[in-house]
């Protein structure tokens, strides 16, 4: 972890509690997850008991409290997706990598979350892949895509 | 970006933007919404900057991002001003056919029309096809004529003259009292008058008061927040300034969902805008009037939305909902 970055997150928001929502969520940007560390730090600046921080941490679903894989693999639950078979596509994905919902796989590639509708219904069900939409998906699809998403993986790990 | 210090700046600041885009022969308007980049518009919208360029056509036909209109299982999608011409499911391969085609030869590409999926009719224009012609778009009716990023699209149309006649000719109560007679209701659930919500926060005692913006909308389906606020939200923030005006407000805040994040993005560009051109800030456009807006994103929790959840959230800590035997403005 990085002190440089989490020290211009906190720039201009020290000993101003009601920033902790806004701190942590750099936080998590940045790292990708929040690591104890950064929440001790942010308590110590804002001003806030540590144990209030980690609360906070541990409400908000946007917090992962772990660290997150290479990809992110995220499946829209709202309703809209839901209807269109959302369930099935959890199922996919949960099976083929063999992972529970918010884990992450043991060679760190993959992380499967659940978010609860991303507002692109009429294009259901949507699956978000690092931050880029996937529209009409089926479990086949998916299935292809996160094989693609492995094999691209594998050959950058085989190149490095 | 020159600081705009009375309502005259503003004018003079239209009128050359309004002067500038005569030289437009065509506008292509693309959606750029959620749905439609969801749909991969984006590579269209490069594909078409980069084409118009090549074509040396950057200096009479605009090329326009904007927000939602609302088909998205039609994206990504265009309109073709003059002519209201409308074309669905676009691929970076069709742009040089609309090009050559459709804008220097003014013919029409049946395949990129939008065909009823009942009665296998092709629409050529936006306002034939179904979908489009029942609605009565208000709020939304400007998303197709504003990029989101750009406040001069939105000062071109019209944008702020509002806010510098509430500035220069209205008090608090006339404003509040405008609102009642116009009816204008809250878009959530509930539909609650907003004059009544203006008039009880501007009786409440206290000496700070805050404009709250929810846009923590999360109802399957429901796009009314965050099609405004992606699509146009210099159009919020005015609103947001002419409420902070009539109850006497000097700090605001938007709560919007983190999983939406093309509105936090425009929603943000918007604030760093309106404060380039004076119109957030110290003394706006030269009046008495100081106001200032901050984004906070949302967590990811449901329940945020409920007012007394989300202020507690605004302060940084657990959004739970409170009994609400003391109402929010009193």
């Amino acid at each position: 972890m990085s002190t440089a970055t989490l020290e211009s997150i906190l720039e201009g928001r020290r000993s101003q509690p009601q920033q902790l929502i806004e701190v942590l969520q750099d936080v998590q940007e940045s790292y990708g997850y929040v690591p104890e560390d950064a929440m001790r730090s942010v308590s110590k600046n804002l001003g806030v008991p540590l144990m209030e921080v980690y609360r906070i941490a541990n409400f908000y679903k946007t917090f992962s409290l772990k660290p997150r894989g290479k990809n992110v693999i995220t499946i829209c639950m709202g309703t809209a997706c839901h209807v269109r078979g959302a369930h099935l596509l959890l199922d996919q994905v949960l099976g083929q990598l063999g992972l529970v919902p918010g884990a992450t796989t043991e060679d760190g590639q993959f992380t499967v979350e659940r978010v609860n509708c991303l507002g692109a219904c009429a294009l259901g069900p949507v699956v978000v892949h690092n931050g880029d939409y996937h529209h009409h998906m089926t479990p086949n699809k998916l299935r292809k895509l996160i094989a693609s998403i492995r094999s691209t993986s594998m050959e950058e790990i085989a190149h490095a | 970006m020159p600081k705009l210090n009375n309502a005259n700046d503003l004018e003079s600041l239209r009128s050359e933007l309004q002067r500038a885009r005569k030289n437009f022969r065509t506008t292509l308007t693309l959606c750029g919404g959620t749905g439609c980049q969801a749909s991969q518009s984006r590579s269209v919208i490069d594909a078409l900057k980069k084409e118009v360029n090549k074509q040396g056509l950057d200096k009479s036909v605009y090329v326009r991002t904007s927000g939602c209109h609302g088909f998205c299982e039609q994206g990504p999608l265009m309109v073709i001003e003059p002519g209201n011409i409308f074309y669905c499911h676009i691929t970076p391969e069709d742009v040089s056919e609309i090009i050559t085609q459709t804008l220097l030869n003014n013919v029409i590409i049946e395949k990129l029309l939008y065909t009823d999926p009942i009665t296998g009719k092709k629409s050529q224009t936006e306002a034939e096809i179904p979908f489009y012609k029942a609605q009565d778009r208000q709020l939304l009716s400007q998303n197709r004529l504003v990029d989101p990023c750009s406040i001069e699209d939105f000062i071109a149309i019209g944008g702020y003259s509002a806010l510098t006649k509430v500035l220069a000719k209205m008090t608090p109560e006339k404003i509040i009292n405008e609102i009642k007679e116009s009816g204008l209701r809250g878009r959530g659930g509930g539909g609650f008058p907003t004059s009544r919500k203006w008039a009880d926060c501007k009786a409440a005692h206290g000496d700070e008061k805050y404009v709250i913006c929810n846009a923590d909308e999360g109802d399957p389906g429901a796009y009314m927040d965050r099609s405004i606020l992606e699509g146009n939200p210099h159009l919020v923030l005015e609103g947001i300034l002419i409420g902070a005006f009539a109850i006497g407000a000097a700090q605001g805040y938007i709560y919007v969902r983190k999983e939406y994040p093309l509105a936090v993005e425009h929603a943000r560009i918007a604030i760093k805008q309106a404060r380039e051109y004076g119109l957030l800030g110290e003394k706006i456009l030269g009046s008495k009037f100081s106001f200032d807006v901050e984004i906070a994103r949302g967590g990811g929790a449901f329940v945020c939305g409920e007012s007394t959840a989300l202020m507690a959230s605004l302060e940084g800590k657990v959004g739970e909902p409170r009994p609400k035997d003391v109402h929010t403005v009193e």
